[in-house]
């Protein structure tokens, strides 16, 4: 094995979800109000691509596009034991669709060169499209397997990948180099150990623009997004009450009308 | 002066909440439920670098020292206090053996605490208590190439989850009679007594140790014969109080979580209880207590961290963290009103553990004892 790609992608922390607000010029997420977490299922991604390392070597890269701040973030994938780390940094970035984001992507597994599988999580728990993988994999020409759930290795090197399908798991051979996105069934990913987080001090977090990657700027964020949002409406739900009257009798069959009139019987 | 924690810092105190959030709640039940410690979690927490997190890397630990310490004691016992009370005890075992022990007896002691293979152990109080450590009983007689130890050690954490036991025991008359022994369970004449049922930090195990003409190797004699009182003294002031600190301190933090959650959450009169002004007096007091006291848990480890005299700030820590969780948690219970005093609700247990911690690891009146005696000192005339 030479190389792991792990793409990474900071999301706003779920335990802060109740203070998320849109900006109603972009029509998107105010990231920078609430902290951000690693996605979630990238964390399984990540362990996936360590345990590939750990039993047939090479390194693992970590791949993420999103602002300066994501540091602190990619720092901690390099404590969980991932080599080095590549961000894709630049204001021209900013309000990338999917699409965008995985031409972005695409370039920056290009820069980093040489490498036999990308592993991303199937989808991220903030836009939760679970459309970038595909896409990635169709930019750079690859395949792609999504709702991976095992994986194991034969002796002629390639890769048995378990996925789930509807009402059950299908079992593919491939031969990387290959996309593939996990689900949390895959794994359960490391505790980021002490002596990891001393280790991840000294590794290396690239931080590369559009200068390095010279991807035309019309393709790309806001104004290169062919997904538009259409508009923003905030639902409100409340619960409905009603207070029936009578006896206990009464209130009973009362209460049993309702169940009926409204089919839940 | 910087009071921010470090990148370094802010990360394993997030390393150590999220192994927290998700292990420790499953085996809680149980833990209240036998007073066992979760002897499966050892090797996880070994792993991630806690059981070692103070001991030097060339004896199997992490080395990150005191302020690691406090922040990984401080996570543990946010999510259950008996966590973090078992831990700080192995940590002064680990501590004793580092600070006294030979590079033999490190070598063969010191690394499986770091490992997490077993538990640390330092047993000093007797029967007849433990803040009179000068008076205790159990005695230690050399007879050739063996000392004897004969007596009882009560109220020890981690009795029954450990392979070896720190003990003082006296080996002469007076206060520098005392000396400290590697005793290993399987030594003959050692015995294991009864477990405790104690009403809080139930999922760290208190029992009794029991030496009947117990035969401990001379060379598990640990530091100088009659250097056992400065042993004892040295671990608790700085290791253990620090500990006991800082497991009060998670409990804190739990109580004014649940406390401020459950204020924002409970409606009355058609708004949550925590618009009233008489619950967010309840809260600020809360909260006031916790930002204190981790400045003063944090400054003893610290101090500790950077070879300076800590005792003092380590007991004042200890005494106010240990208080201030007790009353947090009260009041705690008081916001939650009648759902306070059920099992459901965690308010309840925090009070329970966080009145366990008062007397453990020195009593607040001995703490007062020392912060008194400093206090004066400067204006002390001279005899």
């Amino acid at each position: 094995m030479k190389r792991i790609i792990v793409c990474v992608k900071p999301v706003p922390d779920p335990k802060h979800w109740g203070r998320v607000s849109m900006d109603p010029d972009t029509m998107t997420l105010r990231r920078e109000v609430i902290p951000s977490i690693v996605n979630p299922l990238d964390k399984h991604a990540i362990e996936a691509g360590l345990s590939v390392r750990d039993s047939f070597g090479g390194e693992v890269v970590l791949l993420s596009m999103a602002p300066p701040s994501a540091q602190p973030l990619l720092r901690e994938g390099l404590a969980m034991g991932a080599d080095r780390a590549v961000l894709l940094s630049d204001p021209v970035f900013a309000g990338s669709d999917t699409l965008a984001t995985s031409l972005i992507l695409a370039a920056g597994c290009r820069y980093i060169g040489d490498f036999d599988l990308i592993f991303l999580g199937n989808m991220s728990i903030d836009g939760s499209t679970a459309q970038v993988c595909s896409q990635l994999a169709e930019l750079l020409g690859l395949p792609n397997v999504m709702h991976v759930t095992g994986l194991s290795w034969t002796n002629e090197g390639k890769v048995i990948i378990t996925r789930k399908i509807e009402n059950g798991f299908s079992k593919l051979v491939g031969i990387p180099p290959l996309v593939l996105s996990v689900r949390k069934e895959l794994n359960k990913p490391r505790y980021v150990p002490f002596t990891g987080i001393l280790a991840a001090e000294s590794k290396e977090i690239r931080v590369l623009s559009n200068n390095d990657l010279k991807i035309d700027p019309s393709q790309i964020g806001l104004a290169g997004s062919p997904t538009k949002m259409a508009g923003l409406e905030i639902r409100r739900f409340e619960r409905k009450r009603e207070r029936l009257e009578g006896s206990p009798e009464e209130i009973v069959r009362k209460l049993m009308d309702k169940i009926y009139q409204i089919g839940v019987i | 002066m910087d009071f921010r924690f470090s990148e370094r810092e802010e990360m394993l105190r997030k390393s150590v909440r999220e192994f927290a959030e998700n292990e420790i709640p499953p085996k809680m039940e149980a833990m209240e439920k036998t007073g066992d410690f979760p002897a499966e979690l050892l090797k996880p927490m070994a792993d991630l670098g806690i059981m070692g997190v103070i001991t030097p890397p060339e004896y199997g630990g992490v080395g990150l020292g005191y302020v690691a310490r406090t922040i990984a004691l401080e996570e543990l016992g946010r999510v259950c206090g008996a966590m973090p009370m078992a831990l700080q005890v192995h940590h002064m075992g680990c501590a004793v053996i580092n600070d006294f022990g030979t590079e033999e007896q490190k070598k063969k002691y010191l690394v499986p605490l770091a490992k997490g293979e077993t538990m640390g152990v330092v047993a000093v109080t007797d029967p007849t208590g433990g803040s009179d450590v000068v008076g205790m009983k159990t005695s230690a007689e050399l007879r050739g190439d063996k000392y004897i130890l004969n007596g009882r050690k009560c109220f020890i954490t981690n009795s029954h989850n450990s392979d070896f036991w720190v003990v003082i025991a006296r080996t002469a008359e007076g206060a520098k009679g005392l000396s400290a022994f590697i005793v290993e369970k399987d030594f003959p004449g050692a015995k294991l007594g009864r477990k405790e049922n104690k009403f809080g930090l139930r999922g760290a195990n208190t029992g009794e140790l029991a030496f009947d003409d117990c035969e401990v190797p001379k060379e598990n004699l640990l530091g100088q014969e009659g250097g056992g009182l400065a042993a004892a003294i040295k671990t608790i002031s700085e290791t253990g109080r620090t500990g006991m600190a800082a497991t009060a301190l998670g409990i804190l933090t739990a109580a004014y979580e649940e406390a401020a959650k459950f204020a924002s959450e409970r409606p009355l009169y058609g708004k949550p209880i925590a618009a009233l002004q008489a619950i967010q007096f309840y809260i600020a007091e809360i909260y006031s207590q916790l930002e204190i006291c981790r400045l003063l848990c944090y400054r003893a480890s610290w101090l500790k961290d950077n070879d300076m005299r800590c005792d003092n700030e380590a007991a004042l820590a200890k005494y106010y963290t240990c208080e201030a969780a007790a009353n947090a948690a009260k009041k705690a219970v008081e916001i939650h009103g009648s759902y306070g005093i059920m099992r459901e609700y965690a308010v309840q247990r925090l009070l329970r553990d966080a009145m366990v911690t008062i007397p453990a690891g020195g009593t607040a009146e001995i703490a007062k004892v020392l912060l008194a005696r400093a206090a004066l000192a400067p204006f002390k005339k001279q005899k």
